[in-house]
């Protein structure tokens, strides 16, 4: 092809420091088929796209190169610069010298001859390139929200306002979610339910927002704009359109040994029940593993007192398919396990409890009824010890590499409310270092010190030691005053790490979203697409993302809202063109690709092939454009080489080869 | 010693096997060793000594011949940097100065506090025995 044009960019000094642009240009020029060369600071900026379509327009180019940073950086910029200038945006070829040449490499001369070998490279291809154009899909103007704690929720509300349709997911038989289960909340000390609560009313009650609670996502195919899932909604064994909420099933259930979950297993719930008395819906679910009529068929007592003949032990799960355009993930999080930090004898003591335990025991809907005593006697504690960082900043061997973000400040709240509450109590707090940043979180903890006398010691614990008399002796050190220290507790609380939820593995995998080395969802960016996934028309709100509070779970679940409705508000969506198409001609129907597609995308057809005049009945490959999403697997599985990628056809990448290895 | 005090510190990571810039200042190694009120610099210091290249203020303190060798410092460190590990290389460097054949026995009774085993042996033990 003739007319190529290379545009080299220095990226201020990120690039031309370690690559000699003008010899890139140079070597450029060389190459056949370029016609133009030039190089510019920063090809990016408003002057230098001006260049570009200067060029293209004066020199009438046919395809250009730019070299410059990654393509995931700016090779939609310089497409959108193309297309205004008249040229087809995939006649345009990125040849990154940023993040794979100059970024990697200290010596000019060795950046230099990589520069050039990467821009002849990418010239070779453009000059294969040819002119292909997006198609359209359909936009369902329906978003799926998975999971219904204040990330989920928020987000649908938001969704919703803006008016468009919502489904929640939420796999627990109320929606609430962690957030439910706090007593106050950081820095205000509102009570959590009274601010939570009115926020599920709204939800549930909301025109638009549908809640699918007690249901978990199966499976989920389609693309962005059109995704198809299957929600599976778990038996309940009561009839949510009879079930007036009496409650009267829950008192009267004999089976009542199960740990409630909603308590963090510090008591028990009957069989049949709702996870609190706020729950919405306020329609019970019967636990298949612990109600007697459905392991052994005898009992049926809390179909006999249902007034309103709810109870329905025949109940199946059944699976319910929708179409939606969006989905957000907020499956949140849940406490580590401590099995890796038995020093702090977790397992071996019932007052060494964790913080989310403090939470339910100091709420008056607790198993304590809000009153502050050990679970092993009852009695009121008088020496209580705090130990942050428990299972967080760890190696990997030993818990989280993560700072958890949350601990500080609820543990400095819990030591306030405790100080508050009860005066007599002492409290001390071992920590490594204070985190505080936050409006108002700083001011908040130097109130526990300041105001409240919370004891704040510097250093950790480095084991609890449960005594015969029901005491706990720490064994910690006060690194400033240089001294070993071994407090006789009746109390230790832990603040451990949080884990995004187990679940969300599963959920990344059927949307092919991608999770980091700690399953928290990827960013498509981490700071300008924060709550996107790179898996197009899926977005992240809340703790699955990375650790966050309240305030910030809030603010990111309005973003996500934002970016749902968005794409919501869109008729239709440009679809990528390099997809896969096969050669009719050449495919022998062997069912390979297919195979392999992760996609869904490639089935079978029988046609009426024109094969140089003989005209024969053929099984072959067709591949559904709008959901390929050109991956490529088919096209190296093909054993015929029937299967070519658009854009990155096998001609293509020889040619890329060919000019690397010249 | 002869080496410079950065290739003494160098020598002490390379015997310990440690990294102790992954500290992260916690104290937890200090908070468990059952020796922490007998030692002149304490399991934590030993560390940042490290990072600050003063081993032969290491090799000359007691804590040397203080610490048990228990490893409890290694087992419960949660930056996995082995504070213990680095007690006993700091020891071995100082064992090694000794006429370059390791302890003059005349020299143990001296140095050993009669009440307590005899760390090298012990260390010796619990570090093949893992």
């Amino acid at each position: 092809m003739h007319g190529i044009g290379v545009f080299v960019c220095h990226c201020g000094s990120n690039i031309a420091a370690t690559v000699d642009v003008k010899k890139v240009v140079e070597m450029a020029r060389l190459e056949p088929g370029v016609v133009h060369a030039e190089e510019y600071q920063y090809m990016c900026s408003e002057a230098g796209q001006e260049r570009i379509a200067t060029a293209i327009r004066e020199k009438n180019l046919k395809g250009i190169v730019v070299c410059s940073c990654s393509p995931r950086m700016h090779e939609a910029t310089f497409r959108k610069c193309a297309e205004k200038a008249g040229l087809n945006p995939y006649m345009v070829e990125i040849a990154n010298l940023r993040e794979q040449c100059s970024w990697i490499h200290k010596d000019i001369e060795e950046g230099t001859e990589k520069a050039v070998i990467l821009a002849r490279a990418a010239i070779a291809k453009v000059s294969l390139n040819t002119s292909l154009l997006p198609g359209e899909s359909r936009v369902t103007k329906r978003a799926l929200v998975i999971g219904g704690g204040i990330a989920g929720i928020q987000t649908a509300l938001d969704i919703a306002d803006a008016g468009y349709e919502v489904d929640i997911v939420e796999k627990t038989p109320s929606i609430g979610g962690k957030m439910a289960q706090l007593d106050k909340t950081f820095p205000t000390l509102d009570c959590s339910a009274c601010i939570l609560t009115p926020k599920m009313v709204d939800a549930a009650a909301h025109e638009r927002i549908n809640l699918y609670t007690y249901s978990e996502i199966e499976k989920v195919s389609g693309f962005v704009g059109d995704f198809t899932v299957d929600i599976r909604k778990k038996a309940r064994y009561v009839n949510m359109d009879k079930c007036t909420g009496c409650g009267v099933c829950m008192e009267k259930c004999p089976s009542k040994k199960a740990l409630s979950e909603f308590n963090s297993g510090l008591n028990n719930r009957p069989a049949i029940y709702t996870p609190f008395a706020q729950a919405i819906p306020n329609v019970p679910v019967i636990d298949p593993t612990q109600c007697t009529k459905l392991k052994t068929g005898k009992c049926g007592i809390c179909e006999r007192f249902c007034q309103a003949g709810a109870i329905d032990y025949t109940q199946k799960d059944e699976i319910v398919t929708r179409k939606y355009g969006a989905i957000v993930v907020a499956t949140g999080f849940e406490i580590i396990k401590l099995d890796n930090l038995e020093e702090y004898a977790y397992s071996q003591s019932k007052d060494v409890i964790t913080s989310l335990e403090l939470e339910r025991i100091m709420n008056a809907a607790g198993p304590t009824k809000g009153h502050l005593e050990r679970l092993s006697d009852g009695k009121a504690p008088k020496n209580i010890v705090f130990v942050q960082c428990v299972g967080s900043r760890c190696d990997e061997s030993k818990g989280k590499p993560y700072c958890s973000k949350i601990c500080c400040m609820y543990t400095a709240k819990h030591a306030m409310l405790i100080r508050d509450k009860y005066p007599d109590v002492n409290v001390t707090v071992f920590y490594i270092d204070v985190r505080t940043p936050g409006k108002n979180f700083d001011e908040f903890y130097r109130r526990a010190v300041e105001e409240y006398g919370v004891n704040y010691v510097k250093g950790q614990v480095g084991k609890v030691a449960p005594q015969p008399d029901g005491s706990l002796l720490v064994h910690g050190v006060d690194l400033l005053d240089g001294k070993q220290l071994k407090i006789s507790a009746d109390m230790v609380v832990l603040a451990a790490a949080v884990e995004p939820s187990p679940s969300v593995r599963k959920i990344a995998t059927m949307l092919t979203a991608s999770i980091d080395t700690n399953n928290f969802l990827t960013e498509a960016h981490p700071k300008l697409r924060p709550v996107e996934s790179p898996t197009a028309g899926v977005f992240l709100s809340g703790i699955c993302q990375g650790p966050k509070d309240i305030p910030e779970t809030v603010s990111q679940a309005g973003a996500a809202a934002v970016k749902v409705v968005g794409l919501l508000a869109k008729d239709k969506l440009l679809t990528n063109p390099c997809t896969a198409k096969p050669d009719e001609l050449m495919c022998n129907g062997c069912g390979s690709c297919a195979n392999v597609c992760p996609y869904g995308a490639i089935s079978y057809e029988v046609k009426e092939i024109n094969d140089h005049g003989i005209r024969e009945n053929r099984r072959v490959a067709v591949v559904n454009s709008a959901l390929c999403q050109g991956c490529g697997a088919c096209t190296v599985t093909c054993p015929s080489g029937t299967m070519d990628l658009q854009g990155f056809s096998n001609r293509q990448i020889l040619a890329e080869v060919d000019a690397i290895c010249r | 010693m002869e080496a410079s005090k950065k290739r003494q510190s160098e020598m002490v990571q390379e015997i310990s096997g440690t990294n102790p810039l992954k500290c992260m200042k916690c104290g937890k190694c200090s908070a468990s060793c059952p020796a922490y009120e007998k030692m002149d610099i304490k399991p934590h210091q030993f560390v940042s000594y490290v990072i600050n290249e003063d081993v032969e203020a290491l090799a000359k303190c007691d804590s040397l011949w203080v610490c048990l060798s228990c490893f409890a410092c290694v087992e419960r460190c949660p930056r996995d940097v082995k504070p213990g590990k680095i007690v006993d290389a700091a020891r071995q460097l100082a064992v090694r100065q000794k006429g370059g054949s390791y302890l003059v026995p005349d020299e143990i009774p001296a140095l050993v506090d009669e009440d307590l085993p005899q760390q090298l042996l012990v260390s010796a033990f619990r570090k093949f025995r893992r």
